[in-house]
């Protein structure tokens, strides 16, 4: 993945018997289970670029791929800090420093009727953020990307379990992939062009 | 990919045409199969052992399909209707709040009883969508997405009635956070204000929490138009404009789903992302409706001044919610062909319960209120709740001219829902449709009571004052619910009205490790694992 989300164009070599270049391997399993095995297996060798699609996410199989956790809590987290911080700052600014009235004759400054916004910005920050930060870190959104090509490809939103392994991958071997997949169980193999 | 309509699929099924899905019937006694008592196995979530390609086909049909014959006429109705409160909101605009009930004394009376009657409704999608799913009740995926719709929906209808009932529309930015013609800013003590950033953050946040659960459904329907249009790339083009369907569809559902492509590590993040959404939402839509209640309950007036009220706001807004969702889903059940495999006995029966419990909550806060009234001590508010709105005129002279405001807001609230103590009335549509009817509008009345039986008769005699609603306040609420169905149909009609890929994972076939789907051989996927070696 290059830069913002577009793959970038370094040539690995692999290319079809027509010239053209390589995405990826592409392997459809029949089932969720039978992917899940599948995605152990491609852990265990030691695969870096690759992906399992599914039509809905597979109870477990960050595990079974190995995938690290995600730092998204983390990007959630600074929007919360920065939404109480802003909400406050904005609210102590604007009633106590740059035009202060005398309301009901309480302090300027008190925090306390500054509860309520402080909370709705707190979350209003961080639900932006736990929603722009997860399509970031998926590199979403985006226009397409090579696998739409594949009509197999398209099939995942309704009922098809595929793996991709990239060509990009440092252990990917062309041919040897597509057998080992075979091996693994899958009902079909393609190569899809970049 | 098959494109076979799903009532095709049935009808096909039911002429033998097509193998049976797995023989598959009810359990005798269980109603639609969704009902059984048989402690030893979980209720199916999903009749008909569906596929997750019949998952696919059941509701993106829904979204590809006319629904049939009923849905124009309806449409053409609400519409009219929706049309008719922009009339009557320009009508008030250049006119004047004049053109209302309003007086002196009454100066909120239907406006801001519209206006919580609407944010209320909403709340029962936030609760389903993200209360539940905390709690991982799985059920909650027959119900999410229209009840999530339902809520946006309810929340423009609510928007609308602060902003105009301000009587000088164009002054409405008065509410943002920036400084009037004097250099002054809003007042950060006033609970308005604070109604103002509760409001338009739950109405963004569910926004959101509504998209990117749409994101993955809208994938599907984007790709499904794509395969059809590689399949057949010369389809005929909409009349009268250049436009071929599925083009339309790959371009319109391409631009909501983003680009996404099902990945798992994208799932990982997605589902991480729709676990906080879920968390702030808990405490966000708990705030909302408190904030709403302290509208009221800051200010001095009896009946609005009583610390009982966040929480009673609340679970009023939970109740009429819930009623929403039943009320919209039960026909629409109806109407849509195998919408029953996906949306059951069980599921209507576990919202009747929470209508029952919510309902009794309801009904102990307006008990406690009148305990408090009298247990108090304070003359005023023992007045406002025994003489403005519980005794009926035909029993004491001063007896309250509102009361069979507060009766129909008792019997609908509090005895309607008590039906469901019995097994088979909170299992059956109609009665729980009818139940649902009343609840909508004892909420109404809830707000109206509170509202105008404690403005219309406060502290002084002299300052007393009936409120009686024009035909502009009758038109202008009926014109809104007219916008929420409006809304509310055209998402029947073009959107995934079922979140698609959150009840795939639900069926059985979706656990990677459960048996009896034709890899008992694998056993336990870890056994497997350590087996056989690597």
């Amino acid at each position: 993945m290059g830069i913002l989300g577009f793959p970038s164009k370094v040539d690995h070599g692999f290319r079809t018997p027509d010239g053209g270049v390589i995405h990826g391997v592409m392997a459809e399993f029949g089932s969720a289970a039978e992917i899940y095995h599948a995605a152990e297996k491609l852990r265990d060798a030691g695969f870096q670029k690759w992906d399992v699609f599914s039509p809905f996410p597979i109870h477990g199989i960050d595990e079974a791929m190995g995938i690290k956790r995600t730092i998204l809590p983390w990007i959630v987290a600074c929007g919360a800090i920065t939404g109480v911080s802003a909400a406050l700052l904005m609210q102590w600014w604007m009633s106590a420093v740059d035009y202060p009235i005398v309301v009901q004759g309480k302090p300027y400054d008190a925090w306390e009727p500054f509860v309520p916004i402080t909370f709705e910005l707190g979350v209003l920050f961080s639900a932006f953020s736990a929603l722009i930060g997860m399509l970031a870190l998926n590199g979403l959104p985006r226009w397409n990307h090579p696998l739409f090509k594949s009509d197999r490809f398209l099939r995942v939103s309704d009922d098809a379990f595929v793996v991709v392994i990239e060509a990009g991958d440092p252990k990917f071997q062309g041919a040897e992939t597509v057998d080992m997949l075979q091996g693994l169980g899958a009902s079909d193999v393609e190569l899809v062009e970049e | 990919m098959s494109h076979v309509p799903p009532d095709k699929l049935t009808a096909d099924r039911l002429a033998g045409r097509a193998p049976d899905a797995n023989d598959w019937a009810p359990e005798p006694g269980s109603g639609d199969g969704s009902l059984t008592e048989d402690p030893s196995y979980r209720a199916p979530l999903v009749l008909n052992n569906r596929s997750v390609h019949e998952i696919t086909e059941i509701v993106c049909g829904y979204a590809e399909k006319s629904p049939g014959r009923w849905w124009l006429p309806v449409f053409g109705l609400a519409s009219s209707l929706a049309g008719m409160a922009q009339i009557m909101i320009l009508y008030l605009i250049i006119t004047g709040v004049g053109v209302w009930g309003l007086n002196n004394q009454v100066d909120w009376a239907w406006d801001i009883t519209n206006f919580v009657f609407w944010i209320g409704i909403g709340h029962a999608g936030t609760l389903i969508s993200a209360i539940l799913c905390l709690f991982k009740q799985q059920w909650r995926t027959a119900v999410n997405r229209a009840a999530e719709a339902m809520t946006i929906f309810a929340v423009i209808c609510a928007g609308i009635f602060p902003g105009i009932h301000v009587g000088r529309a164009w002054m409405a930015w008065f509410l943002a956070p920036v400084p009037n013609s004097n250099w002054i800013w809003p007042n950060f003590r006033s609970p308005l204000l604070w109604d103002v950033f509760a409001v338009s953050t739950y109405a963004t946040v569910s926004l959101l929490f509504w998209f990117m659960g749409l994101i993955p459904d809208h994938a599907t329907l984007r790709d499904r138009a794509d395969l059809r249009l590689r399949q057949n790339p010369h389809q005929a083009r909409l009349p009268f404009t250049p436009f071929k369907p599925d083009v339309l569809r790959v371009f319109i559902y391409g631009l909501l789903a983003l680009g996404w492509r099902n990945s798992s590590r994208h799932w990982m993040r997605y589902e991480k992302a729709y676990i906080l959404l879920a968390g702030l939402s808990t405490p966000l839509v708990l705030s909302v409706h408190s904030i709403v209640s302290f509208d009221f309950a800051t200010s001095i007036l009896p009946g609005w001044h009583t610390t009982i009220f966040p929480p009673y706001f609340v679970a009023g807004a939970v109740f009429g919610g819930f009623a929403m969702v039943l009320f919209l889903l039960i026909p629409a059940r109806e109407l849509f062909p195998n919408m029953k495999d996906l949306l059951t006995l069980r599921h209507l029966e576990n919202m009747s319960k929470i209508l029952l419990v919510t309902g009794m909550l309801v009904g102990f806060a307006y008990a406690m209120e009148f305990f408090i009234a009298w247990y108090g001590g304070n003359d005023f508010e023992y007045y406002v709740f025994a003489y403005n709105r519980a005794l009926p005129t035909w029993l004491h002279e001063d007896g309250a001219p509102y009361w069979w405001a507060y009766w129909t807001m008792i019997t609908c609230n509090v005895f309607s829902p008590q039906v469901f103590w019995i097994k088979a009335l909170r299992r059956n549509p109609v009665v729980i449709w009818l139940v649902a009817l009343a609840v909508t509008i004892g909420m109404w009345f809830e707000r109206f009571v509170i509202i105008v039986t404690s403005l219309h008769r406060a502290f002084l005699p002299g300052e007393w004052h009936m409120f009686y609603p024009t035909w502009v306040d009758i038109l202008t609420f009926v014109g809104s619910c007219g916008i929420f169905l409006t809304l509310f149909l055209l998402f029947l009609r073009f959107m995934p009205i079922f979140p698609i890929a959150e009840i795939k994972a639900i069926l059985p076939e979706a656990d990677p490790h459960g048996p009896g789907h034709g890899h008992d051989d694998h056993g336990n996927g870890h056994s497997t694992n350590e087996g056989e070696g690597h």
